[in-house]
């Protein structure tokens, strides 16, 4: 035997979830976990929730490559970002319950960072449509203060960075077809027709 | 260039710092250096390089937590044979090895595990360790040779 090191195994399955577990407590204590996140399931794919301390930041679609989502993350918020899937606990609940019907509306705090100006006042206007009801991009932009804005109510919606908490979903073209969306049409008419069906 | 989310920096070099922390400290004491080195890491990490090599980053930072808990547990500056029992790390199954690394003299088993478990070149451990290449080179094939002669020894 040369190697004495060659039986060690590569990876201590126990360790590793025992010392990540210590860390993400160690970091939160020491206010170093900048964002946490985690992902689950949902009848339009895997959902990825990341959170600061001001609240929910992103909640992104699998179609949008979760690594890319959290390397933007890194980029614009900050690099200290730790899987930490108790610091979403809440709302990973309530997308169970709305997912199951038996909810239609999200009590969360949001962090509205990854969004400013326009496209941030069109959020706002989002979250007063009401679940199972839509609305059209020419009515958004004219309740955002806008009218002639049709085509950026367009980008602030494709560019959401809540979706699904900020019901992006709910807004339509004026000819009733679904329009695009961030998780992609199909995820949007799914979408619809739970709210339709509950409502 | 960016730096990445810190989590792929604990799912890529978690492992390995681990296993240089078992080798510079024992099993039992392993797992505190390993948190207070990972700490230390996101704490600074905002400010890191993100051309800097990661790996050699993470063991600096390893050396110096290894330092103050030899410091902090123990007089002598290398702890023969005690082991303290703690009941949040179990053994590995390799306490013998464990063992037989702390036996090395410091220069040695630091080259030792550099190398050998994080796998960085000579020319990265000599930084670490402040002397040349070839110093590093022959601390590492030292301690190699002393190693398989007490382990193999005691294992049989």
């Amino acid at each position: 035997m040369n190697n004495v090191f060659a039986a060690l195994p590569e990876f201590d399955a126990d360790a590793s979830r025992r010392l990540h577990a210590r860390l993400v407590a160690a970091a939160t204590d020491s206010g170093l976990l900048d964002v946490a996140y985690r992902t689950v399931d949902s009848p339009v794919g895997a959902l990825l929730l990341a959170a600061t301390d001001e609240g929910i930041v992103r909640v992104a679609f699998d179609c949008e490559n979760h690594d890319d989502v959290l390397a933007a993350l890194a980029d614009r918020v900050s690099p200290r970002i730790l899987r930490a899937p108790a610091r979403l606990d809440a709302v990973a609940r309530q997308l169970d319950e709305y997912f199951a019907g038996r909810r239609s509306a999200f009590d969360v705090v949001l962090d509205f960072r990854l969004s400013a100006g326009f496209r941030r006042a069109v959020l706002e206007q989002l979250r007063t449509i009401g679940y199972g009801k839509t609305a059209s991009y020419a009515q958004v932009a004219e309740q955002a203060g806008n009218p002639k804005a049709v085509r950026a109510v367009g980008t602030a919606c494709a560019l959401n960075p809540l979706p699904l908490v900020v019901p992006c979903h709910r807004v339509v073209r004026s000819d009733g077809a679904a329009g695009n969306y961030r998780g992609g049409t199909q995820a949007k008419l799914t979408l619809l027709a739970l709210e339709a069906r509950q409502r | 260039m960016s730096l990445p989310p810190f989590e792929q920096v604990v799912e890529t070099h978690g492992p390995t710092v681990l296993r240089v922390c078992r080798a510079m400290l024992g099993h039992h004491e392993a797992e505190d250096a390993w948190s207070e080195t990972f700490i230390a890491a996101l704490r600074a990490y905002p400010e890191l390089d993100p051309h800097a090599n990661v790996e050699a980053w993470l063991v600096t930072i390893a050396k110096r937590k290894a330092i103050d808990q030899h410091r902090s547990s123990a007089r002598t500056p290398i702890p023969a044979v005690e082991l303290p029992e703690t009941a949040e790390s179990p053994s590995d199954g390799y306490d013998d090895l464990w063992t037989a690394m702390k036996s090395l003299p410091a220069q040695q088993r630091e080259a030792v595990a550099y190398h050998h478990l994080a796998g960085l070149p000579y020319a990265e451990i000599a930084e670490i360790l402040g002397n040349s290449e070839a110093a590093a080179r022959r601390a590492s094939a030292d301690g190699m040779k002393k190693l398989r002669a007490i382990y193999q020894g005691a294992s049989r």
